[in-house]
């Protein structure tokens, strides 16, 4: 095109050319034992190949037996996403030789997956987006390697840990919905919170019990068709998704704009570069060679046992924002803010069941707690202070016995250590000066003290009385209600 | 050479005549008297010993308790793993593999107390017809060393024909049982699929495979399924429904029974000797009571193309695992795909690297709906027309083999080779019980019987198959006395 388009921009590019991308998400299920196998599926820590036994390691002669938990949580997550649940399924042997897949063909689902046709509908910029979900399918994780050099076809060496290989690994392929990467972005994290909240992943994007894959083309505006489609890997994070796609949308964007193709082909997030290299060119995928398991019969998934799982879904979190604000009053930010974490939405309900008012114990999540549990990496249910530790520190405010700075610096000191809010309060004294006499002599004391401030205020001038106030507080270490000791001077300089 | 069944065996045990060590040396014996037919791969040494000392245990404290199998020697095919026993898989890409594990069916016939004493020569990962793709020599037939004694179970069949063991176990999936028990003169049960569990048993084709033993007697055969039937949560295709009760049923004869005769497994092809032996045995049933019946399988013909197409693709993935990463052979080298390829190269014989070709291709992109997917609807033809075959007969009749035992080096081809599988690998596609019991002789060779049941019913196949044997002399037929091996084949 032009001789600048070589340096267009992402807005630019945007300009002319509209992104199409779909996303593959791969969830490690939380079950207790991998998917055909009684290993254990929580296999992080565990000393290379320690956590695997004759069937996932791929022995010969061992069969696979399947890990009915698995497909419940599978179902689940399916039904979450709006998907239909066929009656029949099947797994299928998907056929490459790698050193990380110990059979030499993982056990996966082809053409009769668990469920199908879903969709997830969020919000981004005021705009709701609605993205299908083709299929959410089950099958097992593989082992993992470690190289001595960049790749392994350039090692000098390569070692496999198997502790992995088997873990019930769902897959979720989402439709090529999305347009922007800040709508993939909020499509991933969206979804995240969903697996979270119904208790089927643990949305580790780092440790990888979380992976997403993308799919991205750039076509025309007003084009149905698809571009050639260049497929995304290694983003290790929401933020890295983003930028990923941003890279990809103006690489591509400016080889079409200068005329060129773009390759089919698979490309890696590199973190450290900001930018994705090419990994392997189409010429030379592989050809799977899916046919079906034969060392396991096909599912039949009752409409009982469809009914029973439907049933028992929990609350998802769009649902639980919307009730939050209807019967608490929340603002919406404020709901979709308690709603981000399963924990917090908890947290929230059980102060207002303790008769901590709504607002209130939405400000203290939101605000001080939020903080703590982000420096100290340790949420508020497993912290030393606990829920009922924060309620009854609450409560204390509430009821005047103690003021919000105290009870800040509390919050502070219990977080880790816990104890009993009330009891250091009346061990160390640190309940409001409420003594009404107490409290006058006090005020007295710092009207003779501060003439000018005195002065100061009967002149008009209304700040001076903070100065008063402050001397008061100062007085009582912080103790007094700043409310009632300002009351007491308004009433002592106006006689 | 020893006529002596498990029944007769266990009697003597019982009575105090012998002990299961004394079995176990005896047929140690006379496995390595027939040692030039290279029948067996390797002696279970540590394991015989122990497994002999239990037996006497029971014997001697809880005869009670000891089933029919407690203190029997017997040998077993190198394709079932047991627990720190060598399992080669009569290849050489698992020469030295030794499993942490044993095999549900070998386990339960440990715990009824039966004595292995060896691992017997086989065809590569189960695949042949003749024993001779086993990676370690072929295997002679007692009735005549020059000549095959079928496969792949061949080294089985052989040591039960000779008279070194009184029964034996072997895999079948498409006839690798009863065509060599029909070779070498024994019985030879291949039960309904999924009656014995496949755990520990090193897969060729899964959803063909099965074990079954080889025996002297339609009633040693039903002992020895007994003890292995039944479901194990272990391997998921195993059927959950009841094993029925065996031994009952086995005297009830034919009286009455309506018999199905395969048009299409006495056309053409078969030896006249063989067609003789059958039609012989067809009017000997008949006299028994039974009423023959003709029936049609018309979609046999399509068997041979629909097995060769299904068990190479199963088998393309099941041996995929040999890849030297973990376990078996390794051939070192500097790039992970010249590993893989020397490996693979080494460690498997000409027949198993066809096999996986074979499957490869049928399931690759663009042949699959031709092939895999096409094969698939004719098995489910196959066993459709079985189906109702069984609307009108009981159990179906027909030769085991169109051929007696071939000498070595016959069958170069693997076309001709493949083609000695026609009678028998329909049963396998279709998941039903059959068994080879001895019939007649041909040229001085055994001809076998195949008698086929609906699906679990082995009771009755045990059934037809005893009442006949029962009735005529050629179960109680040995090989003649050994000649010398001549030649070798090329």
């Amino acid at each position: 095109m032009t001789a600048t388009s070589a340096v267009s921009t992402l807005d630019q590019v945007m300009q002319r050319w509209e992104p199409v991308i779909g996303l593959e998400v791969h969830g490690q299920l939380l079950t207790q034992s991998k998917m055909f196998c009684g290993c254990s599926a929580d296999y992080i820590g565990s000393p290379p190949n320690s956590n695997t036994c004759p069937v996932c390691l791929g022995l010969p002669g061992m069969l696979p037996v399947m890990n009915r938990v698995a497909i419940e949580y599978t179902v689940r997550s399916a039904l979450a996403l709006n998907c239909e649940i066929p009656e029949h399924s099947k797994f299928d042997r998907k056929n490459y030789f790698y050193p990380d897949l110990p059979k030499g063909y993982q056990i996966s689902q082809w053409d009769m997956p668990l469920s199908l046709n879903g969709h997830l509908t969020f919000t981004v910029d005021g705009e709701e987006v609605r993205c299908g979900i083709t299929r959410v399918h089950l099958e097992e994780d593989t082992g993992t390697l470690q190289h001595a050099g960049d790749i392994l076809q350039q090692a000098r060496s390569s070692v496999v840990d198997l502790n992995r290989a088997g873990v019930p690994l769902m897959e979720i392929v989402g439709e090529p919905d999305l347009r922007t990467p800040a709508q993939a972005r909020e499509y991933l994290v969206r979804l995240r919170q969903i697996l979270v909240y119904i208790g089927v992943n643990d949305g580790n994007l780092e440790q990888g019990s979380f992976r997403c894959d993308a799919n991205i083309s750039l076509r025309k505006y007003g084009d149905t068709g698809l571009g050639v489609k260049v497929e995304v890997k290694n983003m290790n994070s929401f933020r890295a998704v983003q930028r990923a796609l941003e890279f990809e949308i103006v690489r591509q964007g400016r080889l079409l704009d200068q005329g060129q193709t773009i390759a089919q082909e698979t490309r890696g997030w590199v973190e450290a570069k900001g930018a994705t290299i090419s990994q392997r060119s189409k010429e030379y995928a592989h050809d799977y060679r899916y046919f079906p398991e034969p060392d396991l019969p096909p599912l039949h998934l009752s409409a009982e046992f469809v009914d029973r799982v439907r049933a028992a879904l929990p609350e998802l979190p769009q649902q639980l924002a919307e009730r939050l604000q209807r019967e608490h009053g929340l603002s919406a930010y404020d709901a979709a803010n308690l709603t981000a974490e399963r924990e917090d939405a908890r947290a929230f309900e059980a102060l207002v069941a303790a008769g901590v008012p709504a607002k209130v114990a939405a400000n203290w999540l939101m605000g001080e707690v939020a903080r703590l549990a982000r420096e100290t990496r340790i949420p508020l249910q497993g912290s030393g202070l606990g829920l009922e530790g924060l309620a009854s520190l609450i409560k204390l405010v509430e009821a005047g016995t103690i003021n919000g700075s105290t009870a800040k610096e509390l919050l502070e000191e219990l977080y880790l250590a816990g104890g009993d809010p009330a009891a250091a309060v009346r061990e160390r004294g640190l309940g409001q000066v409420s003594d009404q006499a107490e409290l006058e002599r006090l005020v007295d004391a710092v009207i003779a003290e501060n003439p000018a401030a005195v002065a100061d205020f009967q002149g008009g001038k209304e700040q001076a009385l903070q100065r008063l106030v402050g001397g008061v507080m100062k007085a009582t270490r912080g103790r007094a209600d700043a409310k009632v000791v300002t009351g007491l001077l308004r009433e002592r300089l106006a006689s | 050479m020893s006529r002596e069944t498990v029944a007769e065996l266990g009697a003597r045990l019982r009575r105090g005549n012998a002990t299961p060590t004394e079995l176990a040396a005896q047929a140690r014996t006379a496995l390595e008297s027939i040692a030039d037919l290279h029948p067996v791969l390797r002696y279970t040494d540590a394991l015989t010993e122990r497994q002999a000392g239990r037996a006497a245990r029971i014997l001697a404290e809880s005869p009670e308790e000891a089933g029919p199998l407690c203190g029997i020697p017997f040998a077993y095919k190198d394709v079932l793993c047991v627990e720190g026993v060598e399992t080669s898989a009569g290849s050489k890409i698992l020469e030295g593999f030794i499993p942490p594990y044993t095999g549900t069916a070998l386990q339960r016939l440990l715990d009824a107390g039966a004595v292995p004493v060896a691992v017997t020569n086989c065809d590569e990962f189960a695949m042949g017809s003749s024993n001779e793709n086993s990676a370690f020599g072929p295997v002679g037939n007692p009735w005549d060393p020059n000549r095959v004694p079928g496969g792949s179970s061949g080294g089985s069949a052989a040591v039960v024909s000779a008279g070194a063991v009184p029964f034996s176990l072997g895999t079948d999936t498409g006839g690798s049982i009863r065509q060599p028990a029909s070779f070498c003169g024994v019985a030879g049960f291949k039960p309904t699929y999924g009656r014995i569990s496949r755990y520990g048993l090193i897969a060729f084709a899964s959803s063909l495979d099965q074990i079954g033993p080889f025996t002297r007697s339609v009633e040693d055969a039903a002992h020895v399924f007994t003890a292995m039937a039944g479901h194990d949560p272990r391997d998921s295709t195993s059927s959950p429904a009841p094993v029925e009760p065996v031994a009952e049923q086995l005297a009830r004869g034919v009286q009455g029974m309506r018999l199905g005769i395969p048009r299409e497994y006495m056309a053409e092809g078969l030896e006249p000797g063989v067609r003789s032996a059958v039609e012989a045995a067809l009017a000997q049933l008949e006299k028994l009571g039974a009423t023959l019946v003709e029936v049609s399988l018309p979609s046999t013909e399509a068997a041979l193309s629909t097995y060769y197409i299904i068990a190479p693709a199963e088998c393309s993935a099941n041996l995929a695992r040999m890849d030297g990463v973990r376990f078996g052979l390794h051939v070192d080298r500097k790039s992970l795909t010249d590993t893989y390829l020397e490996t693979r190269g080494q460690g498997f014989g000409p027949e198993v690297k066809r096999r996986i070709m074979l499957g490869t291709y049928a399931l690759s992109s663009g042949y699959y709906d031709a092939y895999y997917r096409q094969a698939q609807k004719v098995r489910t033809l196959i066993a459709e027309e079985f189906d109702r075959a069984f609307e009108s007969v009981d159990a179906l009749v027909s030769p085991t083999s169109p051929i007696v035992a071939f000498p070595k080096g016959d069958k170069s081809d693997p076309l001709s080779m493949y083609l000695c599988d026609i009678l028998t690998l329909p049963v396998n596609l279709a998941g039903l019980p059959g068994i080879s019991i001895p019939c007649g002789l041909s040229e001085g060779l055994p001809v076998g019987l195949q008698v086929i049941g609906p699906r679990l019913q082995d009771a009755r196949v045990l059934r037809v198959a005893h009442a006949y044997e029962q009735s005529t002399p050629w179960h109680t037929q040995m090989p003649p006395p050994a000649p010398a091996v001549t030649g070798t084949p090329s």
